[in-house]
């Protein structure tokens, strides 16, 4: 974690405060809640549980955000990844039998794998983050630097290629979705037919 | 000091608000419904046209016992009516109700702020129904889920089609740059929001997560006391919220004929109880959609009609520059 303690020396000499501040304590403790949060969601054995720490993750890195003064990111997070996907996974697991209660047969033998895949990606990600942004730093006491402003001129001016490409992208992850879901006429008799 | 001071005031005034916006659209409602069917409704409760009826009803539920059913998850079962509540006190604090800084708390990007937060308050019905236990309360969960996923989305563009309008996604900013000809412009869009808004509080027309003739009371089957009122009460809370910010998004707020600089506030007030009594109106008047008419309407006509609102409101906003 040498990017966070290059940040707290820049930030002490820009500003002559005392380091860390108020707002890079908070941050840290959101983020072991968040850490400890998503930890339970993989672990815990009630299903229905997973979902709802999952949501407790999610709104903590919405904290992060805000802490980072990326007002529209954070809310952006939380309207899509809380309002919609956790009452997706929700709404699936309610079609399934998930019990009230534990489910003992929860389990994988791919746990270790999976440990190994998580530890490799998050050091990956620690790594590549904390390397490229050592000497940045946001000056939270000036204007804020993520308004909604701000990112949607990056967005469109900076980074116009990439965003309609991922665009593109989903529109042909939609109509796959469409496609796949769609039964043919021949199907629909088959399937009549079988009824009989 | 007088910041700290200044913030306490405002949030102690969105919380009174809070409290007593719901309970008079309730008591509204009692009313309303009762003279739209030709009867009188309360009288006795308080004296005066029973004024006192929600406050003596506060009372019954407070005394009830508290029931949690054996085979609930006893937690997930508690804590929803909570879920299910404070989001809608969230998003009042970012309603603005007149010019200047009469807002609780200035956001930059209030409206995917209160959209976000509005969408939470679904989580509470959907851990109520699978938490207690009890089918009819799952099926209630699940048409709640299958509801807000198709509603979700026309409310969202709609809303952002005044936002690409006004060019700013702050409450407040969209008021400023509202003008008169902004209703006729918007007009496909403020249907589609209000109507998806319906949708989402699970009011009639749109009340098949509740459909009592069909699975008792859905995910609140299990629900007793005081737990069952903080159910209730966030439905008209989100009353209030779905009418304030249609009015703020689309009826411009504080703007009115005349009196908009020192009673700015009054119009704002006053747009959102016509719109609550509207949705009062159409509890009354308007039979239950069946579920799949439900998804289809949402689906096949909302959506393509916000998008249409969204491509007009570019070509105008085009035009006029």
């Amino acid at each position: 974690m040498t990017g966070t303690g290059t940040h707290d020396v820049l930030a002490a000499q820009a500003h002559g405060f005392l380091s860390p501040t108020g707002v890079e304590i908070v941050f840290l403790l959101v983020g072991v809640v968040t850490l400890g949060a998503a930890i339970v969601t993989v672990t815990t054995r009630q299903l229905v549980h997973a979902a709802l720490w999952l949501v407790v993750a999610l709104g903590g890195i919405a904290v992060e955000y805000l802490l980072l003064t990326a007002e529209f990111i954070a809310w952006v997070q939380v309207l899509i990844y809380v309002g919609s996907v956790v009452v997706l996974l929700l709404f699936g697991l309610m079609l399934t039998k998930a019990p009230i209660g534990r489910s003992p047969d929860a389990d994988s033998a791919n746990r270790p794998a999976a440990l190994a895949v998580a530890v490799a990606a998050a050091a990956a990600l620690v790594w590549v983050v904390a390397d490229a942004f050592r000497t940045t730093w946001i000056d939270l006491r000036g204007a804020p630097q993520g308004t909604t402003k701000v990112s949607g001129e990056i967005l469109f001016r900076h980074w116009v290629l990439p965003f309609e490409a991922l665009s593109v992208l989903l529109l042909a992850a939609l109509v796959g979705a469409i496609v796949l879901s769609r039964r043919t006429e021949r199907e629909n008799t088959e399937r009549k037919n079988g009824a009989r | 000091m007088s910041d700290t001071l200044d913030v306490v005031l405002r949030l102690l005034a969105v919380f009174v608000v809070f409290l007593v916006l719901p309970l008079v659209i309730g008591q509204t409602e009692h009313k309303v419904m009762a003279h739209m069917q030709g009867r009188l409704g309360p009288m006795y409760a308080g004296g005066f046209h029973g004024w006192a009826q929600l406050v003596a009803d506060g009372v019954k539920f407070a005394q009830k016992e508290d029931i949690v059913p054996a085979g609930a998850d006893r937690r997930i079962f508690q804590m929803a009516p909570a879920v299910a509540l404070l989001p809608y006190l969230l998003v009042l604090v970012a309603i603005p109700i007149g010019p200047g800084n009469a807002v609780g708390q200035f956001l930059d990007a209030g409206i995917f702020f209160v959209l976000a937060v509005m969408g939470i308050g679904v989580l509470g019905s959907l851990m109520a129904g699978w938490a207690s236990a009890n089918k009819f309360s799952l099926l209630g969960g699940l048409r709640t889920a299958a509801q807000l996923m198709a509603y979700e989305l026309p409310m969202l563009l709609a809303a952002a089609s005044v936002a690409m309008a006004a060019g700013t996604v702050s409450l407040p900013g969209i008021v400023d740059a509202f003008h008169w000809w902004w209703v006729p412009w918007q007009i496909v869009g403020a249907l589609v929001f209000f109507t998806a808004g319906l949708a989402e509080l699970q009011r009639p027309p749109f009340d098949m997560p509740v459909a009592d003739s069909e699975i008792i009371f859905g995910a609140y089957t299990e629900y007793t006391g005081l737990r069952f009122a903080l159910f209730l009460l966030s439905e008209y809370a989100g009353i209030v919220v779905l009418c304030g910010l249609t009015t703020v998004l689309f009826l411009g707020g504080w703007h009115g004929p005349f009196g908009a600089d020192g009673l700015g506030w009054l119009w704002t007030l006053l747009k959102t109880a016509v719109l609550a009594f509207v949705v009062i109106w159409l509890r009354v008047t308007y039979p239950r959609l069946r579920e799949d008419q439900l998804q289809k309407l949402a689906w096949t006509a909302l959506i393509p009609l916000a998008l249409a609102q969204i491509a007009l409101t570019g070509v105008v906003k085009v035009v006029i520059q």
